[in-house]
């Protein structure tokens, strides 16, 4: 089971409506460090279901959410949380880094 | 000891994934410590990789790596995505600590660490860090469409990353310390035919400007000591890598530089049972192919160590069992 996928389209209801916080993963087919982070998003989103969603969003697919977001770099792990960015992570980090980095929302 | 493994591999590019190929066929049940991030190696930060053998057309770093992978684990070798924070290699049974500080032991190790990229060092380098300095264009090279950008470096990586982002860019500057390059010839004549790029020699990049993003970077030439701003808004850093052998530092052997010394063309190391392979030993060649073919013989190197330690083991005579450690 892969974790969900927004688009430019849904974005708002997906992401900034929601009212749990929501991690998106912005990445792309040709990223390494972005395939080497998404199994690491799993495992997390899978231990802490209740208090964080987290999504994917293919910045190839849907260039304008990045571009508003001023995302230049992938993986960009930004949480949304009341429509408002509330943390940016850049760069694959290790489990253990991402946990803490996470520590307020989970 | 039923729980002391044959072998641990650690380290998961091409030596790390070839070593694990070859240990799994010898039913070695291998235990590949791939990192936790740094899984696949450094062709995960690649696109199209043209000289590995097999690939007439090339092939994505990632893709190869994948296919590596998953041939590692086809024969049994058993993959963690991990990292490990401490080793003991010195008794005759290893002792190899996990990110979570579980404690694994093995008769032997087999160190594919390879390297890690060398940055510029400059103030603002970490802090701007994905928001415009980066060290993988492939990632990050189509978010700068129709922009101007600098690339560090004078080497293969260097053109490579050039050459790959004017596909998006609108101007490279290629921005080298020296007045020629290290770069091998096709790459040169490539990035040399290409309108996009133009190369600033004897240079250096001294300082990189912007807040939050990048938006400039200062050059001063080695030579005049003048120094120049360029408005780019993309610093991309190729100015070569340094062997990831810190962990192994005070009990394997290493190098002015940090490179492991193994007896060549042997892979062995100073400490018996333990093996090097890869980019982490490797000033010279630095090959997904070179690295594959050293992969492969420290786990040949491995299997005939254990072998002899076993008939030592069986025999007990000291002699061979000392004997095992030279294999």
């Amino acid at each position: 089971m892969g974790a969900k996928t927004v688009t430019d389209e849904s974005f708002t209801s997906d992401v900034l409506q929601r009212e749990k916080p929501v991690l998106v993963d912005f990445w792309a087919e040709w990223c390494g460090p972005c395939r080497q982070v998404s199994p690491i998003l799993e495992e997390i989103a899978g231990e802490h279901a209740d208090k964080i969603e987290i999504v994917k969003l293919n910045v190839d697919e849907n260039p304008r959410t990045a571009a508003d977001y001023g995302v230049v770099s992938i993986p960009t792990l930004n949480v949304y949380q009341g429509g408002e960015i509330v943390k940016s992570i850049v760069g694959a980090k290790p489990k253990a880094m991402l946990l803490r980095d996470l520590a307020d929302f989970i | 000891m039923s729980d002391v493994r044959n072998v641990i591999i650690i380290g998961s590019g091409p030596a790390g994934y070839t070593a694990a190929i070859y240990a799994a066929r010898a039913s070695l049940n291998p235990l590949v410590f791939e990192g936790s991030v740094t899984a696949g190696g450094a062709l995960m930060n690649t696109t199209d990789v043209e000289n590995y053998p097999g690939f007439p057309e090339g092939v994505m770093g990632p893709d190869l790596m994948e296919q590596l992978r998953s041939q590692a684990e086809r024969f049994g070798a058993e993959l963690v995505t991990d990292d490990v924070t401490s080793v003991d290699l010195t008794g005759e049974i290893k002792v190899v600590v996990d990110g979570s500080g579980a404690e694994h032991r093995a008769y032997a190790v087999i160190i594919a660490t390879g390297s890690g990229y060398r940055e510029l060092g400059l103030p603002g380098e970490k802090r701007l860090s994905g928001r415009g300095v980066s060290w993988c264009a492939t990632c990050d090279g189509f978010f700068f469409r129709d922009q101007d950008i600098v690339v560090v470096g004078g080497g293969d990586t260097a053109l490579e990353e050039a050459t790959f982002l004017t596909r998006f860019a609108r101007s490279v500057t290629v921005v080298h310390r020296r007045d020629s390059l290290r770069a091998s010839k096709i790459m040169q004549e490539r990035a040399f035919a290409n309108d996009k790029i133009r190369f600033l020699w004897d240079s250096e990049v001294v300082d990189v400007h912007g807040d939050p993003k990048v938006d400039g970077v200062t050059v001063r030439n080695v030579v005049t000591g003048t120094e120049t701003h360029l408005d780019v808004t993309g610093l991309f850093v190729a100015i070569g890598h340094d062997p990831r052998s810190e962990l192994f530092a005070g009990q394997v052997r290493r190098d002015d530089e940090g490179y492991v010394l193994v007896h060549a063309p042997s892979t062995r190391t100073n400490l018996i049972g333990v093996f090097a392979c890869g980019d982490v030993v490797d000033h010279t060649y630095r090959q997904a192919v070179t690295a594959a073919g050293t992969g492969c013989a420290a786990a040949l190197d491995a299997e005939r160590y254990l072998a002899a330690l076993e008939d030592a083991l069986l025999t007990q005579d000291p002699v061979q069992v000392a004997q095992a450690g030279v294999l």
